[in-house]
């Protein structure tokens, strides 16, 4: 009984007043800490876009451009009929979709090798697969998403590109299909992952539903779930080709860093992320044009992943949502 | 189409037609298995290249031959050349990286479970500014690394003057990983359960120390987790080190705490690391791969590429054996 008094004598007590105002303290200084670091995110997004449209507005705007005989840069930037990206020239242009062929083109080689099989295999995990199947089958695939891309870039190099040659030695060994397949096979696992979890969204009723009516596993999968999942399977390709777009080391080392506009999967290749490396590796002045331009090519490379993004993750909410 | 309507009733038909569609099935369980054959085939033969070519670098000259490609210095010559200053390198650059990484996305995990969008926070954080900050998180994990590269290359080496430093390096492939570790760090927390959070209040504690005592224990797991899947993807990345000139031929690593310098006289200071040149595992692959020489771009880089792939995937297999781990025990 007096212990229960002694209690309550301490919670009006004057110390127990300090104690609670130093504890609502400590509180709030903990809460403006963690608050710092979640706004800090933001502060690399605004200094990404400082960065990218300070440096190409400063590109786009730099006098020395008249000087190398482009009077308008943005007919030339943006130059579709006739366009030659030769910045490590003496003649300079800058026509962006020399190397969009090559950004371009070696995604869409990526996606025709990882949309059936990445596809595939989701479907298995997700409806045909066990689960004690799955989680024994899963690690493959997040091993696969586990090696760096320079060591895909040895082994678009080293062992696919041979390979592609073993058909015709006139091929060179630096080529657009190389690197793709290999980017191909480095973004099954975004691809399978992505689905799969869309294809799990789906409530169990319809399959049931589904079997009811007499349905194979394979009927129900493709029928019901897939169509189901549609927007998170969309969303798993649109994450993949933002993936395959930006990818950089495979087509630094498998591409063999040639800046041709071309739509021939054997050609050599120079992708906007290859054209920044590449740059890099030389050495540039800080203020020059050569500098400035990957600025450029780095903002057309941002703005084209963040729309795939802004899409790919609008889809994914949206299932999130129906289900 | 015919006029004639099959039929149903027969019963031959029926089964004949059940027959198909499950050989359909089976069909497919087979292209599944294949598909997911394929990725391991891809794997393996990926693997078995590296060791069968950077074998010859690593195992040619028995442990002694190991022992010196671990322990050497870049050279012209391919065979004596090894990847010491690279293995330093790596190290260091993912000690700042994690220094930098771990507090502020783990931070920043906790304040977007466990802080923003509640209405009873000391101090008042408002609905948008969450708002602003989960989409750019979701944003930043899509932004392709040689974009960080380009950031490190304007911000930290030009405008902020960190030159060719492992601090530029640490610092950029923090601000990468970062998305990483907030977005599993929230994963684990959303997973304990809203009970545990009311009997802790419940007993009068405070949100730190329910966060602190309860909540952090709870997910531990998935948070170590992330950060070692996190970590693992900073040591495989060249990209956005390349743009900031990592690619130099750099023969001593950067100065340990309070050695002797070799040039002049007195101690390094505790933080010069910070400010020296570097180079990475990745960097070095990519170095020794864009070679002409078969002996540096096929063997030697794979022999490089075989010591940085038993880093990034035994980190990787840590963290899916963990998750099991974590994922066995606990049970809510």
């Amino acid at each position: 009984m007096s212990d229960t008094t002694n209690l309550l004598l301490s919670v009006t007590s004057k110390e127990a007043l300090a104690k609670r105002k130093a504890r609502e303290f400590r509180e709030g200084i903990i809460q403006i800490l963690l608050a710092i670091a979640a706004v800090s995110s933001v502060l690399v997004t605004i200094g990404i876009m400082e960065v990218l449209v300070g440096e190409s507005w400063k590109f786009f705007t730099n006098p020395e451009l008249k000087e190398v005989g482009i009077d308008n840069i943005f007919a030339d930037f943006f130059n579709l009929v006739n366009p030659q990206w030769t910045v490590l020239f003496e003649e300079k242009h800058f026509g962006i979709l020399t190397l969009l062929s090559s950004t371009l083109l070696t995604s869409f080689i990526a996606l025709v090798v990882a949309i059936p099989i990445g596809t595939t295999v989701a479907i298995f995990l997700s409806e045909f697969a066990i689960p004690s199947v799955r989680e024994a089958l899963k690690p493959i695939l997040e091993l696969l998403a586990g090696v760096p891309s320079v060591v895909f870039g040895y082994f678009a190099l080293n062992v696919i590109s041979p390979l592609i040659r073993s058909f015709n030695q006139d091929i060179p060994g630096f080529n657009r299909l190389s690197a793709g397949i290999v980017i191909g096979i480095a973004i099954i696992p975004i691809i399978s992952s992505i689905a799969e979890d869309a294809m799990r969204a789906v409530p169990n009723q319809m399959r049931e539903g589904s079997y009811a009516l007499g349905a194979t596993r394979l009927n129900t999968a493709i029928n019901v779930v897939l169509p189901a999942a549609f927007s998170g399977i969309v969303a798993a390709y649109i994450l993949g080709v933002s993936r395959a777009v930006g990818e950089t080391m495979i087509v630094a080392v498998a591409g063999g860093l040639q800046a041709i506009y071309s739509w021939n999967p054997l050609e050599g290749a120079a992708t906007i992320s290859a054209f920044i490396v590449q740059v890099s590796l030389g050495d540039i002045e800080f203020g020059s044009l050569e500098y400035e331009s990957i600025f450029a090519a780095g903002l057309t490379l941002a703005i084209i992943t963040l729309a795939l993004n802004l899409v790919g993750f609008f889809l994914i909410k949206k299932y999130k949502e129906t289900y | 189409m015919t006029n004639e309507m099959p039929d149903l009733v027969d019963i031959q038909v029926i089964r004949r037609g059940i027959k198909s569609r499950k050989r359909m099935d089976n069909i497919f369980i087979g292209v599944g298995l294949g598909s997911l054959a394929f990725s391991l085939g891809v794997l393996l033969v990926l693997i078995g290249k590296l060791l069968v070519e950077g074998g010859k670098r690593l195992f040619g000259q028995g442990i002694a031959g190991l022992w010196n490609f671990l322990t050497s210095v870049p050279d012209s010559n391919p065979e004596v050349a090894g990847i010491k200053i690279a293995i330093i390198g790596s190290f260091c650059v993912i000690l700042l990286t994690a220094i930098i990484a771990v507090p502020l996305g783990i931070g920043a995990g906790i304040f977007l479970e466990e802080y923003a969008g509640r209405g009873d926070l000391p101090i008042p954080f408002p609905k948008w500014m969450s708002n602003i900050i989960e989409i750019n998180i979701s944003n930043l994990a899509g932004v392709p690394s040689i974009i960080y590269g380009l950031l490190a290359m304007g911000l930290f080496k030009y405008q902020l003057r960190l030159g060719e430093t492992i601090a530029t390096a640490g610092l950029t492939l923090a601000l990468l990983i970062l998305p990483i570790i907030i977005v599993t760090t929230r994963e684990a927390i959303k997973a304990v359960p809203q009970a545990l959070r009311e009997g802790v209040y419940a007993i009068g504690a405070s949100r730190w120390q329910m966060i602190w005592d309860h909540i952090l224990p709870a997910s531990a797991g998935g948070i170590l987790t992330g950060l070692i899947v996190g970590l693992s993807r900073a040591i495989g990345e060249a990209a956005p080190l390349v743009t900031i000139g990592a690619l130099t031929f750099i023969t001593f690593p950067p100065p340990f705490p309070f050695s002797p310098k070799l040039v002049g006289e007195g101690l390094h200071g505790p933080f010069d690391w910070l400010f020296s040149p570097f180079t990475v595992m990745p960097i070095q692959v990519f170095d020794w791969v864009s070679r002409p020489r078969p002996e540096f771009s096929v063997v030697n880089a794979g022999a490089a590429a075989v010591v940085l792939v038993v880093m990034t995937l035994s980190m990787n297999a840590l963290a899916i054996y963990l998750r099991i781990y974590f994922r066995k025990r606990v049970k809510w």
